[in-house]
């Protein structure tokens, strides 16, 4: 390749600065702006005639017409390798904390730091011998990067087969040098690394295919688990106004759910929520591994007051590193918070753009975009038949929490779990508010089917006595009805209801949810003797009482089975013949 | 020396256009008029071309006057000189004090460093007991009063401000009435807090750009304090002023607008202020409390809804009072179990009671039979209403969880309350 061609600033309008240029500019190339001794990154987004326009990954100020900018010939791009798990990268994988320790305070514009070191060495093990053939994706190797074994595959740019020349035997290696040699059919010669790097706008596609995502993602919520479940492998997206707990949600999902590795993209969210989860992970103790919760995290963080088109590079860099632990067959789960922010993002930069708007001036290309991303999700089969999945979960911040608006409605179009948040169940402290009657899953349960959907039968029936009687009043209400009413609030309070606070209800296995869940559909099903309505309104405050103690009593302990006397000898009282067993 | 420019060719609204060269983004012009000097920012660039909002309007500014560029963007004076002084939006005394220039910093700085923030630990106490026990406030929180016009929500802001136990206190106003302008240099006054607070006033009659800058001046103030370890203050109102200042400029500058007229980057502009407030590793820390008047009470109005996404909470006053639904303060799970251990079960419990409460009442008003149940939640609401929610009360933490109680106490019995029998052991009251 020649000399990097390099432009002129002509003009400058918020973060998009358009620049001539005379040399041939590719679509997303990324550039750096020189400005002083700054050198300020951006991505070339649009290109017309020899004017391309920019948007600036950092604060434009004090830049000048006619300043010159840089083109790098290549996409952005980040680094995937060893080293990742645990970190804490902005958008742009920049490692937060080595530029805290080289800026202070404040995140100071212009300043990138590698994101994995080039210093630290890996124990190396190969798992391949020169002579072998290999495509790209295959493991040639590992390294044991915290409680994994990190592979180190063949590049995924590469196509074809090749065949391995060289290898080096178990040793320390950093990730600059070099552990195998491969050649392809022409004889041309590649090295291997341990890391590599892709453009994070395309997805790895180095599997041989990819499934229907069917076993259940336990997150050991009750209400998503036994209502609407999440495949591993799938999408679910949690819309909800402000206030509703969709970050609470996130959080307790990011710190419970039985996968391997979490990533957390905090896309132009608040600084303060991401806070709590970089300093309190490395401290929580994940009972699955014994090892911190931080060990299998990576946290991709552009909060709200950090450059807008870096949030926009945020959820694909985050989906990039994902699709990237899943090669090694490994089970991911990306959260994004929030997909809205995203979505804006691409809203301030298509203003700029002048690009006629379509609905509440979003781009026209909204809805494709996060089809696209969420796509990049999926359960797949990797070249030596062992499984990995990327399970994606978007949280969606609708204006004035409208679900009828563009963000929301482009996303429910392609997930396959629609977990609504509702402003009427969080103002009643009704936590998680989930709402159960505009939920849906596509996907199977850990609870029986029947079960499920007598469960679920039960809420309807209740919230439709429940409007009736606010027409004719509780004395216009059958006992039978009412009844049923109380079963679906009782439903609500002791198995919806979870309380993020109480160590042990915060957190519901499969099996205890699968036993709880009998045993309140058995109460469901059961008929209770009562006299008066308001005889049976306080059996069930006392019955709601005895349960919501037994939730936060530690599953199968000597207590947990004590409780259970208690409320079956309870139950038996009221109940005809007495046949809850 | 600086250029100067004479070839102002455009005026719009509040921006001008002028033809110059070696222009920065952003960076500061005098512009130089009959009626006299104002500051102007450049807010865009295009080739040979800047446009410029002019802070004092662009009112009489005629095709011929002088754009002296300044090579820097705006700054502020800060540190203790700044203490007991009274400044309009551009930062120009307002009290007939000497106009200040030592340790100017540029407003608007980078954003902090996510690693270099600690968890909120402290609770801020108010004497509010619909803020101390159901929502409390958190150093370093930034929370704002959503209320309609004509509700009191300049006084409330006034009392916590006063109340609170903090080192300074930065009171930025945007399109304050006058009157309210000399309410809060007044009660700050009686009070004793005017020695160690900051006013940046902006008023109805000033020109609009000036509005835009409050905050941005106010924090960046605040910043300074707290990286020398001060706890500051900031008190903004009304910020829904400064949204519909960021509307005019944005429709000036013929930007697609988004949302009722608002510019799409709407929640990108208040976040970059509003994520300001911080509590740092070894410093000090920012609070933010901001008014944001809700158009027609409609929490959906743009304004309210990307403050709502970008604040840890809310207060939502309403006839008079803190309303219990719609208030909300996110950090209050981070400081209530550290205050007595039956505060959050206090405050989840009478909350659910309340909400049922309400039902009753809307029961009651379709002329329904009412239940005993019924009748006892009518009474619980009413003295929740008078003993908890007006904000006449101004006690304690402690003496408002043990009314709490009290208020239970007489109006159920125990186990209608669904508390947990071990709590209910401890703390439900002996008496008769």
């Amino acid at each position: 390749m020649t000399a990097l061609s390099s432009g002129r600033i002509v003009r400058i309008n918020g973060n998009m600065v358009t620049v001539t240029f005379d040399t041939p500019v590719m679509q997303n190339e990324v550039a750096y702006i020189r400005h002083g001794q700054e050198r300020l990154k951006s991505e070339v987004i649009r290109i017309r005639g020899n004017l391309a326009e920019m948007q600036v990954y950092e604060a434009t100020t004090g830049l000048k017409i006619g300043e010159e900018v840089e083109f790098t010939g290549e996409l952005l791009s980040i680094e995937l390798g060893p080293g990742m798990l645990g970190q804490i990268y902005d958008g742009l994988q920049n490692p937060l904390p080595e530029i805290a320790e080289q800026c202070g305070f404040f995140l100071q514009r212009g300043v990138y730091i590698k994101a994995l070191s080039e210093s630290k060495t890996w124990d190396f093990t190969p798992e391949k011998k020169p002579g072998d053939s290999v495509r790209a994706g295959d493991k040639i190797g590992y390294v044991e990067e915290k409680i994994f074994r990190h592979f180190c595959m063949v590049p995924f740019t590469l196509t074809g087969n090749y065949e391995i020349i060289s290898i080096e035997n178990a040793g320390r290696f950093t990730i600059r040098q070099a552990v195998a040699q491969i050649m392809d059919q022409n004889g041309k010669i590649y090295p291997v690394f341990l890391s590599q790097t892709w453009p994070v706008k395309i997805p790895i596609q180095a599997y041989t295919e990819r499934l229907k995502p069917e076993e259940p993602l336990v997150t050991k919520m009750r209400l998503i688990d036994s209502l609407f479940p999440v495949s591993r492998g799938g999408t679910y997206c949690i819309p909800g106004p402000f206030g509703a707990g969709k970050t609470v949600l996130q959080q307790l999902i990011s710190r419970h759910a039985e996968v391997d590795i979490v990533i957390i993209a905090a896309c132009g969210e608040r600084a303060g929520e991401i806070v709590e989860t970089l300093r309190t992970f490395p401290s929580i103790i994940d009972p699955r591994t014994s090892r911190p919760l931080s060990d299998r995290t990576v946290i991709i963080c552009n909060t709200s007051s950090m450059p807008v088109a870096a949030r926009e590079s945020s959820v694909y860099t985050a989906v990039t590193i994902a699709e990237y632990y899943r090669q090694m067959g490994l089970h991911v789960l990306l959260l994004a918070d929030s997909t809205s922010r995203w979505a804006q993002a691409m809203r301030e930069m298509s203003g700029r753009l002048e690009e006629i708007p379509g609905e509440e001036a979003f781009p026209a290309y909204l809805e494709s975009r996060i089809a696209s991303f969420y796509e990049r999700a999926g359960l797949v089969r990797l070249h030596d038949g062992s499984l990995g999945s990327v399970t994606i979960g978007g949280a969606v911040s609708p204006a004035g929490g409208n679900f009828e608006e563009p963000v929301t409605q482009a996303t429910l179009k392609v997930v396959g779990a629609f977990l609504g948040l509702s402003r009427s169940r969080s103002d009643a402290r009704r936590y998680p508010a989930i709402d159960p009657l505009i939920s849906w899953s596509k996907y199977r349960s850990i609870i029986e089917e029947g079960q499920r959907e007598r469960g679920q039968g039960i809420l309807l029936k209740g919230n439709d006595i429940a409007q009736m009687m606010k027409v004719v009043g509780e004395e216009g209400t059958s006992l039978q009805d009412y009844m049923d009413f109380l079963k679906a609030e009782f439903f609500d309070f002791v198995y919806l209801q979870q309380n993020a606070f109480d160590p042990v209800d915060e957190a519901t296995v499969k099996e205890r949810q699968i036993y709880i869940f009998d045993f309140i559909h058995r109460i469901i099903e059961s008929e209770f003797v009562f006299e008066r309505k308001d005889e049976a309104l306080h059996f069930f405050q006392q019955l709601r009482q005895l349960f919501r103690g037994w939730n936060s009593i530690s599953w199968q302990s000597d207590e947990f089975k004590k409780t259970e006397q208690e409320i079956r000898a309870f139950l038996l009282v009221r109940t005809r013949e007495g046949k809850h067993a | 020396m600086h250029k100067i420019y004479t070839s102002i060719n455009q005026i719009v609204g509040d921006v001008i256009a002028v033809d110059a060269e070696d222009v920065g983004n952003t960076e500061l012009a005098e512009v130089t008029t009959r009626r006299g000097t104002s500051l102007a920012q450049v807010i865009r660039l295009d080739g040979n071309k800047a446009f410029l909002q002019v802070f004092a309007g662009s009112r009489g500014i005629s095709t011929g006057d002088r754009v002296r560029f300044l090579g820097h963007p705006m700054r502020i004076a800060t540190g203790d000189l700044l203490l007991g002084r009274v400044f309009n939006g551009s930062g120009r005394p307002l009290d007939n004090g000497p106009d200040l220039s030592e340790n100017l910093v540029d407003i608007g700085g980078p954003p902090v460093n996510p690693v270099k923030r600690i968890i909120p630990n402290k609770m801020i106490r108010t004497g509010i007991p619909m803020i101390d026990v159901f929502n409390s406030l958190v150093e370093s929180q930034k929370l704002p009063i959503f209320s309609i016009a004509g509700e009191p929500y300049n006084e409330l802001l006034a009392r916590i401000g006063t109340q609170a136990e903090v080192d300074i206190i930065i009171l930025g106003g945007m399109g304050l009435k006058y009157d309210d302008y000399l309410f809060f240099r007044d009660t700050l006054e009686e009070h004793g807090a005017l020695s160690h607070s900051i006013v940046f006033m902006h008023t109805a009659a000033d020109p609009v750009v000036e509005c835009l800058l409050v905050p941005d001046i106010s924090l960046a103030v605040a910043e300074n304090f707290a990286l020398e370890g001060k706890r500051v203050l900031v008190l903004l109102t009304d910020m829904s002023n400064f949204c519909d200042a960021l509307k005019e400029i944005a429709i000036t500058m013929q930007q697609i607008p988004s949302n009722r007229g608002y510019p799409g980057d709407l929640y990108s502009l208040l976040a970059s202020r509003y994520e300001k407030a911080v509590d740092f590793e070894t410093a000090g820390s920012i609070t933010i409390l901001a008014v944001t008047t809700m158009p027609g009470d409609d929490v959906t109005h743009p304004i309210p809804d990307n403050t709502g996404y970008i604040t840890e909470g809310q207060f939502y006053l309403k006839n008079g009072a803190i309303e219990p639904f719609g208030s909300l303060s996110r950090l209050k799970q981070l400081v209530n179990a550290k205050t007595r251990d039956d505060h959050r079960t206090i405050m989840d419990t009478m909350i659910q009671l309340f909400a049922d409460y309400r039902e009753t009442q809307e029961k009651q008003s379709m002329g329904f039979q009412m239940s005993a149940w019924d009748m006892k939640l009518l009474k619980y609401g009413q003295l929740f209403e008078e003993k908890m929610m007006s904000l006449k009360v101004n006690i304690p933490l402690e003496k408002a969880l043990d009314l709490g109680w009290e208020i239970l106490h007489d109006c159920f019995l125990p186990e209608e309350t669904g508390i947990k029998r071990s709590i209910i052991d401890q703390y439900w009251p002996k008496k008769l």
